[in-house]
């Protein structure tokens, strides 16, 4: 309702599908969309993935300056951008111009909340990602702080990685004290941006394959004018219209 | 710095106006003589007793490795290719530079964020976008622009180190070959580097003249900026030299 906020940008032009997720470390967000993954694979669709920092051209530097703690907020903000540019440029755009169903693991939404609560303008990296397209789906997996930390403890990892848990930040020289902090204040982050953004919230303390239905039910209803590209499609109908044929239905 | 600011949204740490130093930006097309005048400048103000720090383009300890693996692989799209250098140019910026000027130095940069805005105009068209990727960078003291013109500078790029697959924009397909895309990238980055010299008051200096010619054009517009109180050189006591 409020005039504030610019105007959404339009959707893009492309015949494929875009569908992001977002979420703070811990609450499930990729172990959904992987399912989701094999569920369109299942239906026949060609699916193309990709992942929030990881271009090959970017990489590496993100992992040499968080090893040598260098990093400002700023070129922690400016090589994520890099990355998402390069991966938008060579990974999802052509997918999408195929006519692909692509699936981004994380969005520009992680930066405006990360970014933003490690100290950069939110102004300026709304800027800086102008360039983005905006996705056909976005889907948002919300998760209360103490859970994720449980699940992360819990789980395979066991212990929490240094920028994860905010320890450039200085909150507290306890690594999951300082996740928590540094996550609450990300989780606030992501609550203005659904509304902002309009983003697909889900429930991100169901069952696993609870959340997985819910999400396999919206995104069927959002395909069902989807037409994914076949191979022959095209040709076929440039035949007929060549040699006067009457079109089959 | 005293009436220091950013070009757009800043760096939300730090109050510029803390500076006390003096940042001038050299800038000019490829192969303009720019570095060579730089060194001749860092030793004009050292002989003087003043702290120098220079920062170059891509020079920085995080970026110029990626940048260089990036140029190589030519794989570089529009935005990536801005924001590497933004990434550079803030990794030098916040490491290399702010803590100069805090400290009271003069930096010289060999080249500034125009060079990344023109070349990002050459390439999309769009002005604003870059801009507000740099909208960090803090406006320097002087920017110093070294004019040439392309056929000039065509003679002298032949003449030094040849031209190369970035300098001659090989990228955008300009031309038929590394000449015709050489002169017309350079040409275009020029008329644009022109533009901004009157929106951005640069202190344009005519780089066809002689070294020594452009040398003295070069300490009489930055001449001015050392009579301030703070480096008042008659009081050399009042300075604590820094280890740089």
């Amino acid at each position: 309702m409020s005039e504030q906020s610019p105007l959404p940008k339009p959707p893009h032009p492309y015949p494929g599908k875009l569908i992001t997720v977002e979420g703070i470390d811990g609450s499930g967000k990729s172990t959904q969309l992987l399912l989701l993954h094999k569920w369109l694979e299942s239906k026949g669709h060609r699916v193309f993935f990709t992942e929030w920092n990881s271009s090959e051209l970017v990489k590496d530097t993100t992992k040499r300056g968080k090893k040598n703690k260098s990093l400002t907020p700023t070129t922690f903000s400016l090589l994520h951008a890099t990355d998402f540019a390069s991966r938008l440029y060579h990974e999802i755009l052509p997918p999408l111009k195929a006519g692909m169903i692509v699936l981004a693991d994380r969005y520009m939404y992680t930066a405006f909340a990360r970014d933003v609560v490690r100290g950069v303008s939110p102004e300026w990296i709304r800027k800086l990602y102008s360039f983005a397209i905006t996705p056909d789906m976005a889907f948002y997996f919300k998760v209360p702080i103490e859970v994720a930390i449980s699940r992360l403890l819990g789980g395979t990892r066991g212990q929490f990685k240094f920028y994860e848990a905010g320890m450039d930040m200085n909150l507290s020289p306890d690594v999951t004290e300082s996740f928590r902090i540094f996550q609450s204040r990300i989780l606030a982050q992501y609550e203005k941006i659904v509304d902002e953004y309009q983003l697909i919230t889900m429930d991100a303390t169901k069952e696993i394959e609870a959340q997985q239905n819910d999400m396999r039910r919206l995104v069927g209803e959002a395909l069902k004018d989807y037409k994914p590209r076949r191979g022959t499609h095209g040709r076929r109908t440039v035949f007929w219209r060549r040699f006067d044929e009457p079109k089959s239905e | 710095m005293v009436d220091a600011r950013y070009f757009g949204d800043g760096l939300t740490n730090l109050n510029p106006s803390d500076l006390k130093g003096k940042l001038i930006a050299i800038e000019g097309t490829d192969g303009v003589g720019r570095s060579t005048h730089i060194e001749m400048l860092q030793e004009w103000l050292e002989v003087q007793g003043y702290g120098v720090l220079t920062t170059g383009w891509t020079r920085s300890n995080l970026m110029s490795k990626t940048i260089e693996m990036a140029k190589e692989g030519n794989i570089l799209d529009r935005w990536s290719f801005s924001l590497l250098y933004a990434t550079d140019f803030a990794d030098r910026l916040e490491h290399e530079v702010i803590p100069a000027l805090r400290s009271g130095f003069i930096v010289l940069a060999d080249r500034y964020i125009y060079t990344a805005l023109a070349r990002d105009y050459v390439r999309s068209g769009n002005r604003q976008w870059v801009r507000d990727v740099f909208g960090f960078a803090l406006v320097p003291d002087l920017v110093c622009y070294l004019r040439i013109d392309i056929e000039t500078l065509v003679l002298r790029v032949i003449e030094t180190k040849g031209m190369n697959f970035w300098e001659s924009g090989m990228d955008l397909r300009l031309g038929s070959d590394l000449y015709d895309s050489f002169k017309k990238y350079q040409s275009l980055l020029i008329e644009e580097f022109d533009k901004m010299a009157e929106e951005f008051h640069f202190e344009v200096i005519d780089a066809r003249k002689s070294p020594d010619e452009i040398q003295d054009a070069l300490r009489s517009k930055i001449q001015p900026l050392l009579t301030t109180p703070l480096r008042s050189p008659e009081l050399p006591s009042d300075r604590t030299i820094q280890p740089a």
